[in-house]
């Protein structure tokens, strides 16, 4: 008899896993450490200009630049002379689902009916849920959706009310969890009894699927600007966002584009505690996931996760959540575009970068999300100030995540917060070496750990002193 | 009362705090992992507190405690932040006088 206890469960992941997804991954398993990434990434047996065509055909992608020149004439009022950089948006909200995660589902799901699986689950905290279920919606296959909803009162945010209502509307089964991290204990048991695709966010094909979004952006910056774009950010959590966009930006050619990941600061929030699930006002692109996934990936739900921030992100960029409320409405207000959380959070990053960069440099913001009930500063604060949380007019610096809420006093207290590189990188070698049983590295495995660093071999040797 | 074909909501407990792993925060580890789905009732009626079968939206037959007919999704625009709004005049006003001092 199988057992379904949390133990015997999880002891089965490797195989469950291994059915689910349709990919070999064997190759990619031999050693504990090395593998070959750009292998993995050749999984997906299509261009970019297939990858295209598929996700046309579902209306996905082509979205809008738009660029921002007021709030770009705003920076440039804060900047010293001659600095302020010129501001873009990549609109994906556009897209079928309301975001930039309809590129990942539907190319995941595109494979997942050639493979021929009936039905699809995913494990998700909204969006990528939404998207999933949208594309299954299109293609006549079955979509369950788990998702961490609610604390133990039985109560939710309402960002994770709306993304859960999303999943619904698209004709999904969605199981609603309380706050734990067992809810993939549970994505497992469902992947078992269901024998349907595992529709995870970091399998090659749900990377590759974003990469046309960086292919897109070099185009219409070419296009509109006549160069290749000087700093794109991507807002990050999992990191399939960053990854995603910059393949393809380099696929494009934008070779020497910056490409800086940006996240909502929630240090102190934990991520698995009843009790902070409902005192942080961002439901994803926050440190929670971004710091966890970038300093060691395959934490997930696949044997080797495709999306590496740390092979591809030059800086990663910290804000306070204050500061991201009030660059929503500096959209509204300013741009007449009225947009959900997760894209202004690289927005404020790129409002403070544009001031420390000249006039004639241009910077991208890589994506927009939808708005809708639940999603608006409105409905967000409202929430957290019944709850006790202070929401403030000050300095975003003397922000206490779960505690107040610091809306900026003047745009100029938004600020660039570099988190520290050099330790994200000294992570995830260590964790690696660690999890291999520790000991003497081969120069394979250094080889293997600098090139998903962006370092050298020297790097990775004195991170293991 | 619930009858047959109504749209509801059902209640289950997935884990007992005993059975959830040791690595949790205490307060989590505390509770319950607890699980709701939505889906057609099954049964001729039900009261609240009952224990049912549903239908879910891709034809899945589950069963739970019965918690709600038709729920509300409960979430909605909140009210306006005075915070923000008063941040986005100041922005106008801002944009709008021609100093360059900001
Ligand atoms: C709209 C939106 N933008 C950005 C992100 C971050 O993407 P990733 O998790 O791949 O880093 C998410 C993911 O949760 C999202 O839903």
């Amino acid at each position: 008899m199988t057992e379904h206890d949390y133990d015997s469960v999880m002891a089965r992941k490797p195989a469950i896993m291994l059915g689910s997804l349709g990919l070999d991954y064997q190759p990619f398993m031999r050693d504990p450490i090395a593998f070959d990434y750009e292998a993995l990434m050749g999984l997906v047996p299509y261009s970019i200009e297939e990858i295209r065509q598929v996700q046309a055909a579902s209306g996905i992608g082509s979205t809008a630049l738009i660029e921002l020149r007021q709030l770009t004439q705003l920076a440039r009022r804060l900047a010293p002379k001659g600095k302020g950089a010129r501001i873009f948006v990549k609109d994906e909200a556009s897209n079928p689902s309301g975001s930039y995660k309809a590129r990942r589902a539907s190319l995941s799901l595109h494979h997942a009916q050639r493979a021929g699986f009936k039905g699809v689950v995913s494990a998700t905290s909204g969006n990528y849920g939404a998207a999933v279920a949208s594309q299954a919606a299109r293609r006549g296959m079955s979509c369950i959706v788990v998702q961490e909803v609610f604390d133990s009162l039985g109560i939710g945010q309402p960002e994770i009310l709306e993304k859960g209502r999303a999943c619904e509307i698209y004709g999904a089964e969605v199981r609603q969890m309380s706050v734990g991290p067992e809810l993939f204990y549970s994505f497992l048991r469902v992947l078992e009894e269901t024998g349907f695709f595992n529709a995870s966010l970091y399998t090659p094909f749900a990377i590759a699927g974003v990469e046309p979004l960086g292919f897109e952006i070099v185009e219409q910056m070419q296009s509109v600007v006549g160069r290749m774009p000087d700093v794109v950010i991507c807002t990050h959590a999992g990191g399939g966002n960053l990854t995603g966009t910059a393949r393809g930006l380099r696929k494009a050619g934008a070779t020497a584009t910056q490409v800086i990941g940006a996240s909502v600061d929630l240090s102190g929030l934990h991520m698995a505690s009843d009790v902070d699930f409902n005192r942080k006002h961002f439901t994803t692109g926050h440190t929670g996931f971004g710091i966890p996934f970038a300093g060691w990936p395959d934490r997930t739900d696949v044997p080797r996760n495709a999306a590496r921030v740390l092979r591809y992100m030059d800086r990663y960029l910290l804000l306070k959540q204050g500061e991201v409320f009030y660059v929503t409405e500096a959209l509204a207000r300013l741009e007449g575009l009225e947009r959900g959380p997760a894209g202004n959070v690289s927005l404020a990053a790129a409002f403070a970068l544009a001031q420390e960069m000249d006039e004639d440099r241009t910077i991208v913001v890589q994506e927009t999300e939808y708005a809708g009930a639940g999603k608006q500063p409105s409905a967000q604060l409202t929430f957290a100030r019944a709850r006790g949380v202070e929401i403030l007019r000050g300095d975003s610096e003397q922000e206490v995540p779960g505690k107040n809420v610091i809306i900026p006093d003047h745009p100029g207290r938004i600020k660039v917060r570099d988190m520290d590189m050099t330790r994200l990188r000294t992570s995830l070698i260590r964790k690696a070496v660690a999890g291999a049983g520790g000991g003497e590295i081969s120069p394979e495995v250094a080889a293997f750990l600098a090139a998903e660093t962006q370092t050298d071999e020297s790097f990775v040797r004195a991170a293991l002193n | 009362m619930s009858k047959l074909g109504n749209w509801v909501q059902i209640h289950d407990i997935i884990l007992e705090p005993h059975q959830r792993p040791a690595s949790l925060p205490e307060e989590t580890r505390r509770v319950p992992l607890e699980m709701r789905v939505k889906g057609w009732l099954l049964e001729e009626t039900a009261e609240l507190g009952d224990t049912v079968r549903i239908r879910t939206a891709i034809g899945t037959i589950l069963s739970g405690v019965l918690i709600a007919d038709n729920p509300a999704y409960g979430h909605d625009f909140g009210r306006a932040v005075p915070e923000l709004l008063a941040a986005g005049d100041e922005l106008v006003a801002l944009m709008k006088s021609n100093g360059a001092e900001a």
